[in-house]
């Protein structure tokens, strides 16, 4: 079915795609890589009167190292967090992560800022972005401001973004020498969402000592989900199997998944148990062979 | 809604439409230009029926509106042989009987395609991986993955 017609612009600079989204209020849409918005349009569940093109704003397209941190523009596609080069190389969990992300043709256009702003559930972006506790930029009509991981996902497709509010990038740390990293999801068909997908990152202190592990579930709850309890449990501890595996354990308690069509409240748990143990395993051993690197 | 007129080179031939924004690259593909080797199947993205080569990448074309698709290069299957020639893929996919009813086939052998072009000497699995998002509901995959792996060639691996 077609979409419901629209008005389309496409603004050349983000003030004016700001002063856009301003005139139009609740009846604008913003346009990214389209590739969660046009399947919207397309069966109606989105009828906006405006569209807002931000394809034209090449300064959301930027990829760049500031000291610790890495900048990456909203309006990077998949596709380039996939294929890791250049600036993106300091946070090679990207490259895993976008692997996963739909079919080729949707990590062809779809983008980091457009997955964040969407916060689907089960994404696995924006469990990246909470995992590595990044900070996503917002740019609207009072200006800049940067808002943590934590407090920008709200629930469900529901985010911080204020009313003519765009995300302009998010800044994420490097990942060092000593710093190991792993994704795991389960899904049931090629290219579907995750029924759940676990991030973990783990950083030694010594070959023998974890100094600080960071675990985040998607598919678990409305947003993406930290695990405290579990990371509080290895800190200080031994990278073995068996510990990462008992601390893991914990992940089921910590989370409290609804039961849908595609999986059980009870299997999301289980699931959230087994990935995260995978997930840590193979975080440790890669962060044990990246600090001789 | 004002229309919009919108060039683009389709096969290598500079095209222009005139259509208003909310429709789709897939729409005005099949209903202005009549370009009927791009198949409409779910039109949600999934299916990869209506695969084409944006800037030499695969797209869903259901899920490009109309006016992203100005300026840029748009191959279907039929622009990927050279005259009458087929394109070697095209070949491995008539040379193994790859095709049944034939509907996912543009789409499948624009993915392959595209692959190959990044992974020269892919594994079979790696052949599984790459098409995984082009549904074929007739032949259980099993022809279409020799074609592909024929053109990859002796490099093959696996």
């Amino acid at each position: 079915m077609p979409a419901v017609p629209f008005e389309y612009h496409a603004p050349a600079t983000l003030e004016e795609a700001i002063a856009l989204l301003r005139e139009h209020g609740d009846e604008a849409k913003p346009l990214a890589g389209g590739q969660s918005l046009v399947p919207l349009l397309t069966l109606r569940l989105a009828r906006p009167a405006v569209l807002v093109d931000l394809n034209h704003l090449e300064e959301l397209r930027a990829v760049r190292r500031e000291g610790d941190a890495l900048w990456i523009g909203a309006l990077v596609r998949h596709r380039a967090l996939e294929r890791g080069e250049g600036a993106l190389r300091a946070c090679p969990l990207l490259q895993d992560a976008a692997a996963l992300i739909g079919n080729v043709r949707v990590r062809a256009l779809g983008t980091i800022g457009g997955s964040l702003a969407h916060a689907d559930p089960a994404a696995e972006l924006p469990a990246v972005v909470q995992a590595l506790d990044g900070t996503v930029a917002l740019r609207g009509p009072q200006g800049e401001r940067q808002v943590p991981a934590g407090d920008f996902f709200v629930g469900a497709l529901t985010t911080a973004l204020g009313p003519a509010e765009v995300i302009v990038g998010v800044r994420l740390p490097v990942l060092g020498p000593g710093v190991g990293y792993a994704v795991e999801e389960f899904s049931r068909r090629a290219g579907d969402f995750a029924v759940v997908a676990a991030v973990a990152v783990v950083e030694l202190r010594s070959p023998g000592e974890i100094a600080r592990v960071r675990v985040a579930l998607a598919g678990v709850g409305s947003t993406p989900r930290r695990l405290p309890g579990v990371e509080a449990a290895l800190a200080g501890q031994r990278p073995d199997a068996e510990t990462l595996r008992r601390a893991a354990g914990g992940a089921a308690g910590e989370v409290d998944p609804d039961g849908d069509a595609h999986a059980s409240a009870s299997y999301r748990r289980h699931l959230a148990r087994v990935l995260t143990a995978r997930a840590l395993e193979r975080a440790a051993a890669m962060a044990a062979r990246r600090k001789t690197a | 809604m004002t229309d919009l007129v919108i060039a683009f080179t389709l096969n290598g031939r500079l095209r222009e439409v005139r259509t208003p924004a909310h429709r789709t690259l897939l729409d005005v593909l099949r209903d202005d230009l009549g370009v009927l080797e791009v198949k409409e199947g779910c039109g949600e993205g999934v299916c990869g029926t209506c695969t084409v080569l944006l800037d030499g990448e695969p797209v869903s074309s259901c899920l490009v509106l109309a006016p992203r698709a100005a300026g840029r290069r748009i191959t279907t299957v039929r622009g990927l042989g050279d005259g009458d020639a087929l394109h070697p893929l095209q070949e491995a996919f008539v040379a193994h009987g790859a095709a049944q009813c034939g509907f996912c086939i543009p789409g499948m052998i624009l993915t392959a395609c595209a692959f190959l072009e990044e992974h020269p000497a892919p594994s079979r699995d790696e052949i599984r991986q790459a098409i995984a998002g082009n549904l074929c509901r007739c032949t259980g995959y099993t022809k279409i993955i020799d074609a592909i792996a024929s053109v990859a060639g002796r490099k093959t691996r696996g």
